[in-house]
């Protein structure tokens, strides 16, 4: 019940007014005081809500007791309600974003149920659970379900589902945070707003972490207009067939209103975590993404703590890390590994060992960053920057759960750069301003999956459902036109070749409504529900080697010691088949059969691909090659970004830096300039045989690609003959074969190159076709499952290639291609943060012609080529020289 | 060893069993003696038998797509033969689910020229309204044209069916390409049709066809690319 209550009794619990502590009835009161505790004052206030008949959005930090806040009004209300003839229903419905926290969250709901001895069944449903507890849960409903967004998809989509709901007094989403600015978020809402046809009077909570703007989530989370009769409406079946020419009346959606059945209540806030920067005395390393210059220090604190939580950015960074720290493990320190291409019992595993506090530390990446409660963490390590405060301070939150001592933070910056960075975010969380997001606005592919949904469940008339979608939050703006255009895209694929109308997905019916054709459309589009898309998996299994190994010699048996310590970690090494996890196709693109490479913290050779398995044996001996080198997958947020380049041009601020870091800054202040407030410095310089561009704009790795791939179309037609481009966080770098010194800057960042250029690179490139793909799936364009058969990730990847191809060029403006050009231009290429930028350096790009390469440069110019693997011995050797010589030349 | 030459066209030529044919980045062969086209694989209504069969609405527009193809290669070569050679519609019902346009196309296609459909095993009674004749296999200057390929030693086969692909690395990028795929002595087409897949010829049903060592011509922009056996990768 770690997570759920309150252990201690510190001086941040607000005092309870006696009237308000009497609110509990007796039961609940002598509870709280046979365990020394007493009600919370947000545990309270959720109850007033309840009794009210409000919704709310509770924002707490964690260790605060704000499940128990979310629960306790249901406890209470289920405890008193009058005996009743006929088998109730669900009461409540309990959501969150990940599996094992609604199993968690059953077991810990589970406590107080029985100590108080409550009549309440409380059960989880999720992918997970057994089919025969589902049809049970069927038959009959428990009063409280725990499940994800996934399955209310499901449920929205079952036939009876008004009927399963129709007693639901309450739905609590957790983690509301980390849900509502995602597709997940847009499917959540549309069903929310389907429950509440369902259930009129159900009551909407919010449970969130500390957000920038909770007005944000309010909105997301409420309803926009009072929702209509659900008594007899059974689907709306007033409007008829010809109401469907004339669109509704266009009711602007109330702005004021909006949001504003949700109430907020501020859970009281927790002490101030400290948080501090690793200094790594003076050997901050230029560039580089994995700290290890730090690694020793890592482990010196990691011994001299209770257990810590070490994040990292990414899987690669993971596994690194990992290694690394048990190659300097010599006491044998329990320490493990988790992230989300584990096999899920792996991963099970750790948190159980977790749990049990049989560990002292787990690298992980963002799979932890919420959810499960894990016992006496007593720090959080960030290794390479957070690139975000409101992240990091979730991370943080993973320290500590108790409110009235302070959570402990290191950020183990991995650069120099990130050395500016890590300070800014200590600096934004010690201020607590986090990182805004805008308003979201709901995708259509995934309206598209929820109409479908809707038609498997029962008949729909389109005017009932086009007002019950515009009462969810993202959808409040959604016109009739784009409405009808889904409907007619979920009913015929909305070609303008109409083919189709004889093979519809949805019939209308003689009362003109809206209902799936058959129960084979009803079975597949149930297969193919949800809106996290993942790339397509590749099993990695131990085995099949039928390839020999392209190293040629004998395989090694022998002297498995080097690796042996983190393969004890996870000790079952069994043979033939056994499935170790799973990783993106794309990953063993890029390894030929031979290779070597990490995983789960061992070194493996890539033996052979089939089908949907990659067939791998350890190869202990072997240095790994590590593809796909990457940095963050995260960008920088915009308001880091800025206070980076506050940081930078205020010198009193470089006083909180380490030497190195300090005198690196001097340095580029000599050789080149320190760019001004508003401005962004742009270097130009040859080396070698090349001509090189760098600019620092610091908005993150996707705006910079974005940038760069225009810039380089534009800088290919001034005939400069560009070469490549590389980019970071902090900067991008163009080459080219003649000198970009005289050309007309302004021009060449002019704001226009969102337009034309945009659209022709877009088109052809790579991301679009990704971006077709993930919303072809979730709107059932294309289906991952058909009813006998999965069909592999592998064959999806081609034909959907080929049919964005055909489609782009025969219908370029359907609903598909509008989705992913939106997908592409927000998630893959930030082209709104790119617009900003540009209007940002609009007349102050501060151009600087040096004869030969900055300190600040630098990093970016190491960035070339080091897409190859540290631990390829000659690479490494020639990576070091090459950095050698070019400090050598920038600080000369 | 199989002879080949690059021709000015982007085209591949190659002696096949002895006889000189040419290998287009279309994916057609060209037998100019003869003045024929040969194409293997439309699968024509591959689309919208995903409708039919499982209300799946994949875009319809992938008949005229492989049409348009057809038409370029046709506007170039001006040929007096064209060969289908086999599996030209995705299904038997496909015929009758062409769009009128696509239908009317079809039908030109046989205006001054003679118009051949080798039957394949997804169309095995051929069309029923348009216009052509419908064979099991056609001999010409030596070569035999039929869908699907024989076992043994098939001298001068000219087949379909397969859907032939090459995977070709080069440091870190890889590309996979629709291609012919030959020994000298018999060749296999690349699928034509605008939605159809590929099979990696280092699959064993290439092995098993070929004797010799195989020579990849694959599909690129404007040209065939020769490719042997050193260069292939498995998927």
């Amino acid at each position: 019940m770690r997570r759920i209550l309150n252990e201690t009794e510190g001086e941040h619990v607000i005092a309870v007014s006696m009237s308000a502590e009497t609110s509990l009835p007796p039961r609940f009161q002598q509870w709280f005081a046979d365990r020394g505790w007493s009600p919370r004052a947000h545990q309270l206030a959720m109850l007033e809500k309840a009794r009210q008949g409000r919704g709310a959005l509770l924002i707490a930090p964690t260790g605060g007791g704000k499940t128990l806040a979310g629960f306790l009004p249901s406890l209470i209300d289920l405890t008193e309600r009058p005996p009743r003839n006929t088998p109730a229903g669900v009461h409540t419905l309990y959501i969150s974003p990940l599996k094992a926290l609604a199993v968690d969250v059953e077991r810990n709901l589970l406590t107080p149920i029985r100590e108080m001895g409550l009549p309440i069944v409380a059960e989880s449903r999720t992918g997970d659970t057994g089919e025969s507890r589902k049809a049970r849960q069927r038959v009959r409903p428990p009063d409280i379900l725990l499940t994800t967004p996934e399955q209310l998809a499901l449920f929205c989509a079952w036939e009876g589902a008004r009927e399963y709901f129709a007693d639901l007094s309450c739905v609590i989403i957790d983690e509301a945070h980390a849900i509502w600015p995602s597709k997940r978020g847009d499917l959540l809402a549309l069903g929310l707003a389907r429950l509440q046809q369902f259930a009129p009077r159900m009551r909407r909570v919010g449970l969130s972490a500390t957000v920038d703007d909770p007005d944000l989530v309010r909105r997301w989370l409420g309803w926009n207009s009072p929702p209509p009769c659900g008594e007899g409406a059974g689907g709306g079946g007033v409007s008829t067939a010809a109401s469907e020419k004339t669109p509704p009346s266009p009711t602007p959606s109330p702005q004021g209103g909006r949001g504003s059945n949700i109430d907020l209540v501020l859970g009281s806030g927790g002490a101030q975590p400290v948080v501090e920067v690793l200094i790594s005395g003076g050997q901050v390393p230029w560039a580089g993404h994995t700290a290890e210059h730090a690694m020793a220090e890592v482990y010196e604190i990691i011994k001299a703590s209770k257990t810590a939580l070490v994040f990292v950015n990414t899987r690669f960074q993971a596994e690194f890390a990992f290694q690394r720290l048990w190659e300097l493990n010599e006491d044998d320190l329990p320490i493990a590994l988790h992230h989300g291409s584990l096999s899920a019992e792996q991963r099970r595993k750790v948190e159980a060992a977790m749990a049990r506090g049989a560990l002292r530390a787990v690298v992980c990446t963002s799979t932890l960053d919420m959810g499960i409660d894990w016992g006496d963490v007593d720090l959080v390590i960030q290794l390479a920057a957070p690139k975000g405060a409101s992240r990091m301070v979730q991370r943080i939150g993973r320290a500590n759960h108790r409110l009235d001592e302070p959570s402990r933070a290191l950020f183990v910056p991995a650069s120099r750069f990130e050395m500016l960075e890590c300070r800014a975010a200590a600096d934004a969380i010690l201020e607590n301003h986090l990182d805004g997001d805008p308003p979201r606005i709901g995708t259509l592919d995934t309206l598209a999956q929820h109409i479908m949904g809707c038609a498997c469940s029962e008949p729909f008339a389109m005017t009932a459902l086009y007002e019950e979608v515009r009462s969810a939050g993202p959808y409040a703006e959604l016109t009739w036109e784009d409405f009808e255009t889904v409907v007619d895209f979920v009913s015929t694929g909305g070609y303008a070749l109409r083919t189709y109308d004889k093979f519809r997905r949805i019939v209308k019916n003689a009362d003109g409504l809206w209902t799936a054709r058959n129960a084979q459309a009803r079975q597949q589009h149930r297969m193919n529900v949800g809106a996290i898309i993942s790339p397509g998996m590749i099993n990695i299994r131990i085995g099949g080697g039928r390839r020999p190994s392209r190293l040629g010699g004998a395989p090694t048996h022998s002297g498995a010691q080097s690796a042996a310590k983190p393969a004890s970690t996870f000790a079952d090494r069994a043979r033939g088949g056994r499935k170790i996890g799973e990783a993106e196709e794309g990953y063993f693109e890029q390894l030929t059969p031979g290779d070597t490479f990490v995983f789960a913290g061992q070194v493996w050779r890539y033996n052979s691909l089939v089908g949907a398995d990659a067939f791998v044996t350890p190869a202990p001996n072997d240095d790994p090659k590590m593809p796909s080198w990457g940095g963050s997958k995260f960008p920088l947020s915009t308001y880091l970004a800025s206070r980076v380049r506050q940081m930078m041009h205020d010198e009193a601020e470089w006083t909180a830096l380490p030497g190195d870091v300090q005198e690196w800054l001097a340095w580029q202040k000599i050789r080149s300039a320190i760019p001004g407030e508003g401005e962004m410095l742009l270097e130009t310089f040859p080396r070698g045989k090349r001509h090189h561009l760098v600019c620092y704009p610091f908005d993150g790795r996707l705006a910079h690609t974005t940038l760069a791939m225009l810039l380089t179309r534009r800088l290919d037609r001034l005939d400069v003959g560009p070469l490549g481009f590389v980019c970071n966080d902090y900067a991008l770098n163009i080459w080219s074969l003649r000198p970009m010194d005289g050309l007309d800057l302004d021009a060449l960042f002019a704001q226009d190159m969102l337009g034309d250029d945009l659209e022709a690179w877009l088109d052809e490139s790579f991301m679009m076709k990704r971006a077709f793909k993930h919303c072809a799936l979730i709107a059932g364009l294309i289906e991952r499952r058909h009813p006998g058969a999965e069909k592999s990730g592998r064959q999806v990847t081609f034909s959907t290639d080929l049919i964005y191809d055909v489609l782009r060029k025969h219908q370029p403006d359907h609903l598909m291609l509008r989705c992913a050009r939106h997908d592409a231009a927000t998630g893959m290429l930030d082209i709104a943060r790119l617009g900003d930028m540009l209007s940002r350096v609009k007349g102050k790009i501060r151009h600087m012609a040096l004869d030969r390469v900055s300190p600040f440069a630098v990093p970016i110019m190491l960035e070339i080529g080091r897409e190859r693997a540290p631990g390829d011995a000659a690479g490494e050797a020639i990576l070091a020289e090459a950095e050698e010589d070019l400090i050598a030349e920038a600080m000369s | 060893m199989t002879r080949f030459s690059p021709s000015p066209c982007g085209g591949l030529r190659i002696a096949l069993s002895n006889v000189e044919v040419m290998l287009r980045w279309s994916g057609a062969l060209w037998l100019e003696t003869e003045r024929t086209l040969v194409v293997a694989d439309l699968h024509f209504e591959k689309g919208s038998s995903y409708a039919a069969r499982f209300g799946q609405m994949l875009p319809p527009y992938d008949t005229r797509e492989t049409l348009d193809r057809l038409d370029r290669e046709i506007a170039l070569l001006s040929p007096e033969r064209l060969i289908f050679l086999g599996d030209s519609f995705h299904d038997g019902a496909g015929e009758a689910r062409l769009a009128a346009d696509d239908y009317r196309r079809l039908e030109g296609l046989a205006l001054g020229r003679e118009l051949v459909w080798a039957v394949g095993n997804h169309d095995a009674d051929g069309p029923k309204a348009l216009p052509g004749d419908v064979i099991d296999e056609a001999a010409l200057m030596g070569l035999t044209l039929r869908h699907e390929p024989q076992p043994g030693v098939q001298l001068g086969e000219v087949a379909g069916h397969l859907h032939p692909a090459a995977k070709v690395s080069s440091g870190r990028a890889t590309v996979r390409r629709r291609c012919f795929v030959t020994d000298g002595q018999r060749l296999v087409l690349p699928a034509f049709g605008a939605f159809t897949g590929g099979l990696n010829i280092l699959d064993e049903a290439f092995s098993n066809l070929f004797g010799g060592p195989m020579l990849a011509g694959a599909l690129g922009p404007k040209r065939v690319h020769a490719v042997g056996m050193k260069s292939l990768r498995p998927d």
